[in-house]
Parts: C-alpha cells; structure tokens; sequence
C-alpha cells in the first residue's frame, strides 16, 4: 500500500505543470540548496575545531548542548512559517478502500521525511563524525546523534500539534528572547543548566529513551488527533479566519490614492507572504551590524553603501518586486474597472516611499558607528527614494507571473522570473559602483552628495517618470492579464 | 451603444472569434449562447479591451475601447471570480468597486439595501473573506458589484451558473426589472436556454466564433434555440 502512495508522490512532483518550466529557476534554487547543504556540511565539520579553539578549556561537546535548546526554539519558530501538514493531498484517497489509520501513517511518516529534517542533520552527522574521529567513545556519540535525530522528530511532530496557532509564535519569539535576555544580563545562566541536560544525553546513552519517547508521544498526539478529524468538514477543510476589520479612514488625507493605498494595506496585512515581507524588512534593520561590527572594511568601504541601499531599500526590493503581481489574481478587474493605472502606481510608489522613511529612521542608531554610517544611511534613503523606486516599478510592468496570494509564505518563488534577477543591477549595484568610482577618484563626500542629488532629481522628476511608467504598463496590459490568468505560471 | 465592426480574434491560425457586425442598441438586454468555445467569454473580454482584437473594433457609446479608456466609468461588469478580490469581505468590496465609481459609502448601502433578498443574509455582516465564501456567494458578490454606480452598460458572463434556483429567479428579476426600464444595457451569456429566452429581448446564437442566429425573442425562441443546438447535435453526429 505505501508503495502505492509513494508512486502517487513521485508522480504529483513530476507531472506537476510546474515541473520543467523555468528551469533557469529551478537551477538557481537548486544551486542555493547545494550550497545550503555544503555551508552545513562545512560547519559541522569545522564546529568542533573553532570551539576547541575559542574555549580551549571546555569540552567542545557542553558548549554545543548550551546552545541545543535555542536550536529547538528556532527551529519550531520558524517551522511555524515553513511546514504544513500536506493534508489537503490525501483528499481523493478517502473515497477509495484504504483504511484511515494507512492514510495517517502515510501522511505523518511522509512530514517525517520532509526536507527541513534533514537540514539539522547536515551539521550533526558530520560533526558526529569529527568526534568519531578525535577519539570520542562510539557508543556515546551514536547515541548522542539518535537522540538529535529524535529531537528532530518531535519538532516535527510539535509543528503541527501547534498548527499554525499565532498565540504559540508569539510565546516562542518571547521565550527565546526572555531566555536569552536572562543570559545576557547574567540573571539566569539558562545554557550552562539546560546544556547540561542535554549533555548529560550524551553522557548516558540510555537517557536517549526520552527523546524517542518524545518523538513517539508526539506522533501518537497526532496520529489520534488526525485519525478522527479524517473529515472533509474537520481537518481537511480549509482555514477561514473571521475578518477584523479595521478602520482605514485615515488614508482619506491622501487623496484619490486613499482606496488603492488601503487596498494595499489590506492586501500586505491579510496574506501571509506580504505580511512576512514586512516582518523580514524590519528585521533587515539589524543588517548592518553584521558589517559595522567589523572592523577590517574602513569607514567609507563600498559595503556599507550596499548595507544602506539594502537596509533602507529592503521593503522596495521585496515588495516592489512583484508589483502588480500582487493584484494578479484580479488583475483583469482592475484592467476593466474604472481605475486609472497612474493612480494605482501612485499608491504602490507612496507606500514603498513611506517604507524607505521608516527604515531609514530605524536606521539611525547606526550614527553609534559614527556620523559617517548616517550620512550613508541617509544618502542611501535619498536615493531609493528618487531613483530606485521609478525603476522597480518600471521593472514591474515586465511581470507576467501569477502569484497566489493564499500559497505559503516562505520559500514560495511563485511570480519569480528573470526580472526579479535583473532588476538587481540597476537597483544596488549601479549605485555601489557609482559610489566607489566617486569615493576612490574624488572624495566620499562627493560621491554621498552625488547619490543624494540623484535622488533628489528622480524625487523632482517624479511626475514625468511616473507618466513613462504608466505608458509602459499601459502597454504591456495584455501580456500582463494574459499572464497573471496563468495558473502555476 | 455598441457596435461591433469586422471584429476578429485568432490565435495563430485559429480563429476564435469573427464577427462582421453586430449592433446592441441603449437599453437593450442581450443574451449571448453558444456551446464551449463559441467565442462568448472571448467576446466579452475584448468588450472590456482585456484582450486585443486581431482586426476590427467594438465602439462603446462613441468610445473605441481598445483605443481609449473612457467606456470605463459607464461599463460595469461580472466575468469570474478572478473579479473579486479574495482578501476582503463583501462589504469592502462593494464599497471600493463604490469608490473607483464614484460612490460613497452611504450610497453603495442605499444600492445594497435593495439586494437584501438576493443575498439570503449570507453575505453581508459575515465576517468573512470573499474567497472563503462559496462559489455561489461569491458570484452574487461579483454581480451586485457590477450594479454600483449607475452603469450604462452591465456584462455578465454566465451569470446564472452555480447559483441555486431561488437566487436564479431572484436574478431574473432584478435583470428584467432593468431591461423595463430601458436605460441599461445589459449583456448576458448563458448555457441555459431557458434563462436567456425569459431575460433577453434579443438572442444571438456563436458557433465556433461566428454569429449563426441573431433572434427576436418571442414565444418561439426557445423552442428555435433547442432546435437550433439540438441540430448542432445531429449534425456532430452525422459528421
């Protein structure tokens, strides 16, 4: 029986009318998993080596179990975004002579393979065997490695008994934070004590039952769970989520954009991949530390003008991008209602240039690293503001690919095409090179005044620009309708 | 009001659509039937310059609609769900199809009151996203929107599908009720013969793309349209 489903798997990948289209795509994403997989690969190798040498007192395997717990947080946190039971799939097998308890096993034993599983297990094994190799016991680090994959499991398993519950996220974001909040201010040592338990999982193999235990508790909860909500009425439907609506009334002061820009601020609020582009332009803020926190770049260094155009630019790129595919999904009303398209690009502009404002004032702290960083910052703004975002909406009118907007949110490429790759040119590294010829010939202050005048022009020029613009979505309309009606596209 | 003239769609060389002329005057309530791939929808969309045309042209009201966009604000349509925004409830829909119309709220619930009956209270004050109603609601949805705004013209493709039979009558009603009042045009495509034969004054027949019958409705019509398709069965048969 399993053998069967197994085949039908096998088969709903390769026929997938996705398959074999845009195979640039699937190149490039197949490349970053490889290079995912290496980067792990190389990590858990190199692990036991760097921590040897960075605590050289410490056995390298305690520190590795201070942070396991972090790991576990993590993961569930963002599992939360990534993973969903593949319910719906099974919805034509229950009309066919197979018992219910087959089909969950099914369902449950294949999210035991999916491939986030296996992404922890890219550092653990070959870490495992670098301690195999320095000379650790055997039979404990084998257990050790069991007790991982266990773990492993019961987040698994844990991710769908929280199912996408919002109340679950929040208390995870908080207790990773409040956790490590107790360990940065010396209140609790949570790593020493909760390392030690999970140290102690290698110091005694047998304490490895517990996490089997876990593994297999936890997929009982849910096989028992799911075996009852088999229900085309239960599990199996589809989510609605009751509507709050809120008041944007607000958006009034802004003119005859005002029903276009609350229709965006309803489209980013209620769909879960726009709402996830907000969270991750916010925390794009954070960037910057990254490179500031090194010293070897010098203050002027290209980079930080690539981390300013980034930071502030964050939300234009990630959004920007896929304009009007947003809309794909009636964009053929949109072509037909009495809507004029200048207005409507006028409101996507508006809201991408109040993106750029806020991220550059959460920017600001970075004056800590002198009055330099903000000057950058501050540059870097100006630009996106008048440059970058007429060409991302003229980068726009090219799209043709549909996006659905209820798919998932991470690791979702719909809509993604050669000109999501190409748009990056002129959008970050046009002014990197610009700034870096002006820097090295003339001066840094040359260069961050250019950019900024830049800026300003396009910010001056806006009117005209948004005209060509519109001409160049106007027309491109057929294409564009053709497209976006292109389901899988 | 709209006048269709040497119009043609071909994709490659496949032509879908070919009508020489066809004139719908103001007021008129107009059905349009053809089995699958008459060219119905196809002629719908180049009604709404969603598609270009391969040759000719549609005029709407003295506008040419591939050429300007001024037909805009007096056409109001219903094609398919890909109309309705899936994100927000009913009543935000209707009040921004109000907005890019023109309309304020209060106006939009002033249209909407009249609607109570059709939309059987499962639509309004449900808290619910447009694309977690079912095909049925969301199709009533699309179809009152289409009436906001005082539209000269209203195209409705299918209309009458998946909805059940006391909104069916209901929207028979409300779509002759218009046609009585002679300001409106309407333009309806249906499978269902006896729907457009009580609704339409006028009946055009599309097989494969081309105008085979353009009818007066009388008391005849329906008995002409299920002899005309049941025909087309004969005649597939015999082939």
């Amino acid at each position: 029986m399993f053998k069967h489903f197994v085949n039908l798997q096998w088969k709903s990948f390769f026929r997938s009318s996705n398959f074999g289209k845009g195979l640039a795509l699937k190149i490039i994403v197949g490349f970053f998993a490889v290079y995912m997989m290496v980067s792990f690969t190389v990590l858990g190798i190199g692990l036991y080596f760097i921590l040897q040498k960075t605590y050289p007192d410490t056995d390298p395997m305690l520190i590795v179990s201070g942070y396991l717990l972090y790991w576990v947080l993590f993961e569930l946190f963002f599992r939360y975004f990534m993973q969903k039971l593949p319910v719906m799939d099974i919805k034509p097998l229950l009309l066919y002579p197979i018992t219910k308890s087959k089909i969950t096993h099914y369902i449950l034993a294949r999210s035991g393979l999916s491939g986030y599983n296996f992404l922890a297990l890219f550092i653990a094994v070959p870490f495992s065997v670098v301690l195999l190799s320095q000379g650790y016991p055997a039979l404990q680090v084998m257990g050790w490695l069991f007790a991982i994959v266990c773990i492993i499991l019961t987040i698994n398993y844990t991710n769908f008994i929280i199912n996408k519950s919002d109340t679950v996220l929040w208390l995870l974001g908080t207790l990773i934070l409040a956790l490590y909040g107790l360990e940065y201010f010396n209140v609790f040592p949570v790593k020493e004590v909760v390392g030690q338990w999970f140290f102690n999982l290698y110091r005694h193999p047998i304490l490895v039952l517990a996490p089997l235990l876990l593994a297999i508790g936890t997929y009982a909860v849910n096989y028992n769970f799911l075996i009852k909500k088999l229900y085309l009425d239960a599990s199996l439907k589809k989510k609605s989520v009751k509507v709050e609506t809120s008041d944007l009334t607000w958006t009034k002061r802004f003119g005859d954009i005002a029903p276009f820009l609350q229709l965006d601020l309803k489209l980013i609020w209620r769909n879960k991949r726009t709402k996830m582009q907000v969270f991750i332009s916010l925390a794009m803020v954070f960037y910057g530390l990254f490179f500031y926190n090194m010293d070897s770049y010098g203050e002027t260094s290209t980079i930080y003008l690539f981390v300013g155009i980034f930071m502030t630019g964050i939300f234009l790129s990630n959004f920007g991008q896929f304009i009007p595919a947003w809309d794909s999904e009636y964009y053929g009303m949109m072509m037909s209602q009495n809507i004029p398209l200048r207005k409507y690009l006028e409101s996507k502009a508006g809201l991408i240039s109040v993106s750029i404002a806020v991220m550059f004032l959460l920017s600001i702290p970075y004056v800590y690293f002198g009055w330099k960083a903000l000057a950058l910052n501050f540059a870097c703004a100006l630009y996106n503001l008048g440059v970058n975002v007429p060409v991302i909406l003229f980068f726009g009118s090219f799209n043709k690919k549909r996006i659905d907007l209820t798919k998932s949110a991470v690791g979702n490429m719909q809509g993604t095409s050669a000109t999501q790759f190409l748009v990056i040119l002129p959008l970050m590294v046009l002014p990197s090179v610009l700034y870096f010829t002006l820097k090295t010939f003339v001066s840094f202050e040359v260069a961050l005044i250019t950019l900024s005048a830049l800026g300003i022009m396009g910010f001056a020029f806006r009117k005209n620009l948004l005209d060509k613009i519109t001409e160049a979505y106007r027309k491109r309309k057929y294409t564009m309708i053709a497209g976006f009606k292109e389901q899988n596209g | 009001m709209i006048t269709t003239q040497g119009l043609t769609k071909k994709y490659g060389s496949q032509t879908v659509l070919n009508i020489e002329h066809l004139e719908i005057p103001k007021g008129q309530s107009f059905g349009l039937v053809g089995n699958n791939g008459a060219g119905k929808t196809t002629y719908f969309s180049l009604l709404l310059d969603l598609i270009q045309p391969t040759t000719g042209q549609i005029v709407n009201n003295n506008v040419q609609v591939d050429a300007n966009e001024d037909w805009k604000p007096f056409t109001a349509s219903f094609i398919d769900e890909s109309f309705l925004i899936g994100y927000l409830t009913p009543e935000e829909y209707f009040y921004f199809i109000g907005e890019l119309r023109g309309q304020n709220k209060a106006d939009v619930n002033a249209l909407l009151a009249n609607f109570e009956d059709f939309f059987h209270g499962e639509i309004l004050g449900q808290r619910k996203y447009l694309r977690d109603l079912s095909k049925g609601n969301q199709k009533k949805v699309g179809i009152v929107a289409s009436f906001i705004g005082n539209p000269q013209v209203i195209i409705l493709d299918e209309p009458f599908a998946n909805l059940d039979p006391t909104t069916q009558i209901r929207l028979k009603a409300i779509i002759k009720d218009m046609a009585a009042q002679k300001e409106v045009t309407v333009l309806v495509s249906s499978h269902d013969l006896m729907h457009v034969t009580e609704v339409c004054e006028r009946i055009v027949v599309l097989n494969k793309g081309e105008v085979v019958r353009d009818i007066q409705t009388s008391a005849e019509t329906l008995r002409e349209l299920e002899s005309y398709f049941a025909g087309n069965l004969q005649t597939a048969e015999d082939e």
